[in-house]
C-alpha cells in the first residue's frame, strides 16, 4: 500500500516537476532530460553488468551506433523519428549481438578491455568514416519529432517524450529480469558452471543481455540525436562509458531504481557542485573510490550483498 | 624507408614496454588491471616538465625526482585505493581504479590545464645519420635508457633476494606470505617501480613528441595494456617484448596501410590475442581465468 502511494506520488511529480523549472529556468529542464538519457543508458547497462554479471566497459559505443543509424535514416531516407528511433535500437541491438558472439568467452577484466577497445574502434570509424559520418565534424539538422501536425520542439515536450522512454525501458527490463530469463541471468551470474549443469546456456543469455543491453542503448542515443539535432564522435567516448558504468555501480549493480538514482546522481552533481566548479570532477572520482570501499553494493543495491557480487572469496584465489 | 620506420617504431615500442612492465608487475601480483597506470604516467610527464621549468633542474635530476614522486604516489594509490578492496570481488577494484584515473586526470587539469605544454627540451633538434637511418637525440636517450632500466628491472628480479621475494609473490601470494616474504612490501615495491617505469616513460614522450597533457595517459595506456597482454599478462619479459611488438606493428601499420587508424590495428590486436591466444606469447598456459 505504502509501495502504491510512493509511486504515485512519484508519477504525480514527474508529471508536474517539469512544469514548474521550466517556469525557473531551461536549462534545469535540460539537465533532467540528460537524466533521463542517462538512466535509460545505465538501465540499460545493468541488464549486462547487474544481472548476466559481464563486465562491459563500451556502452557508449552503442549509444553511439544509435544516435548516428538515427541521424543517417531522418537526414538521408528522410524517415520519421518514431520509426527512425525503434530501428535505429534494432541496429545498436544487433552490433550488441555481434560484438557479443565473439567475446562473451571472455571473463572480467579481459572483457572489460575487449569491450573498451570495442567502444574505441566505433568512435575511430565515426571520426575516420568521413563519406558517411562526416567525421570529427559531425551531423547537425537532425529533424526533431512530430506527430501529426504537431512538432516537438520545446524542452517540456522533449521531456514527456524522453519520460515515456524511460517507462517503457524500465517496464520491459523490469518483467525481462523478474522472469525466468533474469533467474537464469543471475545463475550464469552466480556460478557459470553451476548454471550449465541445471541446463542453463550460458552463452545465449549472455547474447541476450548484450542484444536487449545494446537495443536500448540504441533507443536513447536516437532520441539524443534528435534532442540535440546535432551528432558528433565527442558525445561517445571512453569517459562516456565509464561515466553510464559508474552510474550502475553508484546505484547498485542488479537494481533498476538504483540505476536511475545513479544517473540522478551522477548528472546532477556536476551541476550542484557547479560553486566548486573547478574540484568537481575531482571530487567525483574520490567519491567513487570512497564508495568502492565503504558501500560497494551501492545506494539502492542488493540488500544481502555486502562486500561483493558473486561470493565471499575472489575467484582468483579460491581455485 | 622501411629501416626508418623500423627504428620509429622500435622507439615507440620502448616506451609501451616501460609503461607495459607497471601493468605486468600488479597484475601478476593481484590480478588486478590497474586502470590508473597510464595517468600515474601522465603525472610523470607533467612533475618532469614541472622540475625543469619551475626550478630549472638538469634533465637527469627531473627524471630521478619525479621517477621518485610518482613512485610514493603510486604506492599510496595502492594503499589508500586498492588494498582496502583486497577482498572484495575484482570488479570493485577495477572501478576503483577508474574513480582513481578520473581524479588524477581533474587534478593535472586543476594545477596545470587542459593544453598541451610543449616540453622545454634540453636537446637540440640534432640528428645523427647511420646508413639510411636518422636517429634524433631523444630517439637515442629512448633507446639507450629504455634498455638500461629494463636490464636493470630483469637483473634486479633475477638475481636479488628481494627480486626473487616479488617473483614468489606473483606466484602465490597465500604462499609466499607463509614463506615469510612481508607480501604487502612487495606489493608497494611493485606499484613503486611500476610507477617509477612509468614516469621516466613519460618525461621522454614528452621530450619525443614536445606535448604534455592531462589526458595524454589514456591511449598509452590502453597501448602499454595491449603490449602487456600481447606478450602475456603478469609475465615481465613478455610486457617489454609485447611492447617492442606492438611499437613496430603500430608504427609499420600507420606508415603502410593507414595513419588515421593507427590506434584501430592496436585495438584489433589486442581483441585478436584475447580471443585466440589469452594467455600471449610468453605467458604460462594455466590462465584459464579469462
Amino acid at each position: 500500500m505504502r509501495k502504491k502511494t510512493a509511486m504515485i506520488a512519484v508519477a504525480a511529480l514527474s508529471i508536474v516537476v517539469p512544469v514548474a523549472l521550466q517556469q525557473v529556468n531551461d536549462y534545469l529542464l535540460h539537465v533532467v532530460i540528460m537524466i533521463g538519457i542517462f538512466s535509460v543508458l545505465s538501465l540499460s547497462l545493468n541488464v549486462i553488468i547487474g544481472y548476466a554479471g559481464q563486465f562491459a566497459l563500451g556502452h557508449a559505443a552503442f549509444y553511439g551506433i544509435g544516435a548516428y543509424a538515427a541521424a543517417l535514416l531522418m537526414l538521408h531516407f528522410d524517415l520519421s523519428f518514431w520509426i527512425a528511433l525503434p530501428a535505429s535500437a534494432v541496429i545498436a541491438g544487433l552490433a550488441g549481438f555481434l560484438l557479443g558472439s565473439p567475446v562473451i568467452r571472455l571473463k572480467g577484466d579481459y572483457l572489460g578491455i575487449v569491450t573498451l577497445g570495442f567502444g574505441e574502434i566505433v568512435r575511430l570509424i565515426f571520426v575516420g568514416w568521413v563519406d558517411v559520418t562526416r567525421g570529427p565534424m559531425g551531423l547537425p539538422g537532425i529533424p526533431a519529432p512530430s506527430l501529426f501536425g504537431f512538432t516537438f520542439s520545446g524542452k517540456l515536450e522533449f521531456y514527456y517524450l524522453i519520460l515515456l522512454l524511460v517507462l517503457v525501458t524500465y517496464f520491459v527490463i523490469n518483467r525481462l529480469v523478474h522472469s525466468g530469463v533474469g533467474l537464469s541471468l543471475l545463475a550464469i551470474r552466480e556460478d557459470e558452471t553451476l548454471a550449465q549443469s541445471i541446463g542453463i546456456r550460458p552463452n545465449k543469455y549472455k547474447l541476450l543481455a548484450f542484444t536487449v543491453g545494446g537495443f536500448f542503448a540504441g533507443a536513447a542515443g536516437a532520441f539524443w540525436a534528435s534532442y540535440i539535432s546535432y551528432v558528433s564522435p565527442d558525445a561517445f567516448r571512453y569517459l562516456d562509458s565509464v561515466n553510464i558504468l559508474a552510474m550502475v555501480i553508484l546505484g547498485g549493480a542488479a537494481s533498476l531504481p538504483g540505476s536511475i538514482l545513479g544517473a540522478v546522481i551522477l548528472v546532477a552533481a556536476p551541476e550542484i557542485l557547479r560553486y566548486v566548479s573547478d574540484y568537481r570532477m575531482i571530487l567525483l572520482g574520490l567519491a567513487i573510490v570512497l564508495m568502492m570501499i565503504f558501500k560497494p553494493s551501492g545506494f539502492w543495491g542488493e540488500k544481502h550483498r555486502r562486500r561483493n557480487f558473486y561470493g565471499n572469496v575472489r575467484k582468483g584465489e579460491s581455485k | 624507408m622501411f629501416l626508418q620506420q623500423l627504428t620509429n617504431g622500435l622507439t615507440v615500442g620502448m616506451i609501451y614496454a616501460l609503461i607495459a612492465l607497471g601493468y605486468t608487475m600488479v597484475y601478476g601480483i593481484l590480478k588486478i588491471v590497474n586502470f590508473a597506470h597510464g595517468d600515474i604516467f601522465m603525472i610523470g610527464s607533467f612533475l618532469g616538465l614541472f622540475f625543469m621549468q619551475e626550478f630549472h633542474l638538469p634533465l637527469y635530476l627531473a627524471f630521478l625526482l619525479s621517477a621518485a614522486v610518482t613512485a610514493v604516489l603510486g604506492v599510496l594509490i595502492e594503499r589508500l585505493a586498492y588494498r582496502p578492496l583486497r577482498m572484495a570481488d575484482r570488479i570493485v577494484p577495477l572501478i576503483s581504479a577508474l574513480g582513481v584515473s578520473t581524479l588524477l586526470v581533474s587534478l593535472a587539469q586543476k594545477l596545470w590545464g587542459t593544453e598541451m605544454h610543449p616540453f622545454p627540451t634540453a636537446f637540440g633538434s640534432r640528428t645523427y645519420t647511420l646508413g639510411s637511418i636518422t636517429f634524433s637525440e631523444i630517439q637515442i636517450l629512448i633507446l639507450v635508457l629504455s634498455f638500461i632500466l629494463m636490464l636493470a628491472l630483469q637483473l634486479f628480479v633475477t638475481r636479488t633476494k628481494t627480486g626473487t621475494a616479488m617473483r614468489a609473490t606473483s606466484m602465490s601470494l597465500t604462499n609466499a606470505a607463509l614463506m615469510g616474504i612481508n607480501t604487502n612490501r612487495m606489493i608497494s615495491l611493485a606499484f613503486a617501480i611500476g610507477s617509477a617505469l612509468a614516469s621516466c616513460a613519460g618525461i621522454m614522450v614528452g621530450i619525443y613528441y614536445n606535448a604534455v597533457y592531462p589526458t595524454m595517459g589514456y591511449m598509452a595506456g590502453i597501448n602499454a595494456f595491449t603490449a602487456a597482454v600481447l606478450g602475456g599478462i603478469g609475465n615481465i619479459p613478455g610486457a617489454m617484448l609485447g611492447g617492442v611488438l606492438l611499437g613496430l606493428v603500430e608504427t609499420l601499420g600507420g606508415a603502410y596501410i593507414s595513419t588515421q587508424y593507427k590506434s584501430v590495428i592496436s585495438f584489433s590486436i589486442l581483441i585478436l590475442v584475447l580471443l585466440i591466444r589469452p594467455s600471449g606469447i610468453l605467458g604460462s598456459k594455466d590462465i584459464n581465468k579469462v
